[in-house]
């Protein structure tokens, strides 16, 4: 196991920089999530970290050892890719034994390993099939036990789940967080779902426009996002963004309500769960209810707000209302996001 | 589910004739090259066409073997296309796998000049060839057929292995790459295996176009022993006569090598090797 180091890190197809000055570094056995829309280049990232893409500038290290001109062979890494990427001709045992087979191990020595694996992962009794008589979740299965056996410094995943359906992901998402906590090795992974980056990772990377937006654990992003960028994409549903016009009073909402901050500030954000429902007349927004989402656990109420325009709150539990109902909204104080016209976060009053 | 898909008995009556009748017209111009060499030379004009000799015999094949040049022509066509299958499918091969997998400056350029070469008539380049040929002391030599034939398959040949290579996905040589291998390593245990549908059917391919080549055989090739049997088949044609029988004979020995071939290689035609590989 070894931690990482990646200084200024560059990437340049051509002319165009599409990875710019990353800086980041993780720690021995962290779990860090690379996040972020499609196209925004942590797939490359996580690629140059596997040696697959050429650095174009910058310098990276595995365990204090300068990577830049290894080969991927001679990093000891170990990937899991989104196609799974088995071997077709080969067995799930010669999938997962395919790393000490190529560098020479006998074969009683492989099958300890391959074995053991195989119990974790409980493929046990698949080991002699071929992956085309898989399914979706046991190939990916064996893709993990083909990391494992690889024994390596460091896993890479790239979008490891997007291509199971919904529960079987939930499934693998344990198998992979039981499966860090067991091994305690360093992991960097790939996704765009910001609830499998909440869930396993020790620090989340959200990236945006091939630049790190923010660094920090899930509940950092959640709590204190760095930019609008951030506050949008961390959180489900979406935070709530206002415009404010800024006056000597302090900072005025739409309709006219004021609140102490700095004048600069452009825009207030708030999650729908800090958005309370109360009574028309009590409300400091006074909207109405267009469309009522009830999820069981949860109720998510869209409103249109007088003056502002669109607003979800989120309520626990049930609530009793009707499309068209007149209700109040009040803003919870300690968890309001004040951000500038270019997007950073400004320090709120409390 | 099965009870309810099952097909009408009559359509598939009906499919199977119209398949059966296909591969009659296919086929009948095989059986009428079998017939008349079965044929006693007396009787092939007098019998005419009908559609069973009157007599079999194997005299024309007795002939053809021991008492003509058949089987040194024989040899040289299965040399000539043995080699020029084995080295295009070689070049082609790399160059695919070089065109599927790498970009480089002026692969665009190279793609344009390879199909360039496919545009030209044969026939208005002959000449050309023939001038570089004798230029270099090749003519009557079986090694000039082998250069011009290689080089009159690769680019077809190429395009075809890039179509085999652009179906592997890359993540496979990349997982291979990560699991260990260097790329030639990776290339040779798990793209290759995956490609011998691919290798299969441009050797086949090669295989056969080299096999019934004519025109430059007949252009490059004077002297009788290093004739190829295209060539060593007009043989049978005299001033005054042609002899139907042992040119049908030759005819039919000549089939043989193209059916082994395709016989070896079929197994690896099979598609769909590389299902399971990835997400699906």
């Amino acid at each position: 196991m070894a931690g990482m180091e990646l200084r200024a890190l560059r990437k340049s197809y051509g002319g165009l920089e599409v990875l710019h000055d990353i800086e980041l570094s993780i720690a021995d056995g962290e779990f860090v999530v690379l996040v972020g829309p499609s196209g925004c280049g942590k797939s490359t990232l996580l690629r140059m970290i596997a040696g697959l893409e050429p650095i174009t500038g910058g310098e990276f290290r595995i365990g204090g050892r300068r990577m830049n001109e290894v080969p991927p062979r001679d990093r000891d890494i170990a990937m899991v890719f989104q196609s799974y990427a088995l071997y077709p001709h080969m067995s799930v045992a010669r999938n997962m034994g395919f790393s000490m087979e190529i560098r020479r191990r006998p074969a009683a020595e492989r099958e300890g390993p391959v074995a053991a694996a195989a119990r974790t992962l409980g493929l046990d009794r698949l080991l002699e099939r071929f992956p085309k008589a898989l399914s979706g979740g046991q190939r990916q299965r064996v893709a993990m036990g083909r990391a494992i056996v690889r024994d390596p410094q460091a896993f890479l995943f790239d979008e490891p789940l997007s291509n199971l359906d919904a529960a079987l992901r939930v499934e693998m998402r344990l198998e992979i967080a039981r499966l860090h906590q067991r091994l305690g090795t360093t992991t960097v992974y790939v996704t765009h779902d910001q609830v499998e980056a909440m869930t396993l990772a020790d620090r989340i990377v959200v990236m945006n426009g091939g630049v790190i937006q923010q660094v920090g654990t899930p509940l950092e992003l959640y709590d204190r996002p760095a930019n609008r960028f951030v506050a949008q994409f961390i959180g489900s549903p979406t935070m709530n963004l206002l415009d404010l016009a800024a006056d000597a009073a302090g900072l005025r909402l739409g309709n006219g309500a004021t609140l102490p901050g700095p004048g600069s500030a452009a825009q207030l954000g708030i999650r729908p769960e800090h958005l309370e429902l109360v009574s028309a007349e009590e409300g400091e927004i006074a909207a109405q209810a267009q469309v009522i989402e009830r999820l069981g656990s949860d109720t998510n109420v869209f409103t249109e707000a007088e003056g502002i325009g669109l607003l979800l709150a989120r309520v626990h539990g049930n609530v009793d209302l009707r499309p068209g109902d007149r209700v109040g909204l009040r803003l919870m104080r300690d968890r309001i996001h004040l951000f500038d016209a270019e997007g950073a976060r400004l320090p709120t009053a409390h | 589910m099965a009870a309810l898909r099952r097909t009408p008995p009559a359509l598939v009556a009906g499919k199977y004739a119209a398949i059966a009748a296909y591969v009659a017209f296919a086929l009948f111009p095989l059986y009428w090259l079998l017939k008349i060499a079965l044929t006693p030379d007396a009787l092939i004009f007098s019998d005419g066409t009908a559609l069973w000799p009157s007599e079999l015999t194997l005299d024309n094949f007795r002939t053809v073997i021991f008492q003509s040049d058949f089987m040194a022509y024989f040899r040289n066509s299965v040399i000539v296309s043995l080699s020029t299958a084995a080295a295009t499918t070689l070049i082609a091969a790399a160059a695919g796998y070089a065109f599927s997998r790498f970009a480089f400056r002026g692969k665009r350029w190279v793609v344009a000049l390879m199909l360039l070469t496919q545009m030209f008539p044969l026939l208005m380049i002959i000449a050309p060839i023939y001038k570089l040929v004798a230029a270099i002391g090749l003519l009557n030599s079986l090694t000039s057929l082998i250069v011009v034939y290689t080089a009159f398959n690769i680019p077809f040949a190429t395009f075809l292995m890039q179509s085999f290579f652009d179906g592997i996905p890359r993540d496979l040589e990349e997982a291979a790459m990560i699991d260990g291998c260097t790329r030639l390593q990776a290339l040779r245990v798990v793209i290759l295996p995956l490609t011998l549908p691919g290798l299969g059917a441009t050797l086949g391919f090669v295989f056969t176009a080299a096999w019934s080549e004519l025109l430059f055989a007949l252009m490059l090739i004077n002297s009788n022993d290093a004739m190829t049997f295209p060539v060593g088949l007009l043989t049978f044609v005299s001033k005054f006569s042609v002899d139907w029988g042992q040119m049908m004979a030759a005819g039919v020995l000549a089939l043989v090598p193209s059916c082994l071939f395709f016989l070896f290689i079929q197994r690896y035609l099979v598609q769909g090797l590389t299902s399971g590989a990835v997400k699906g």
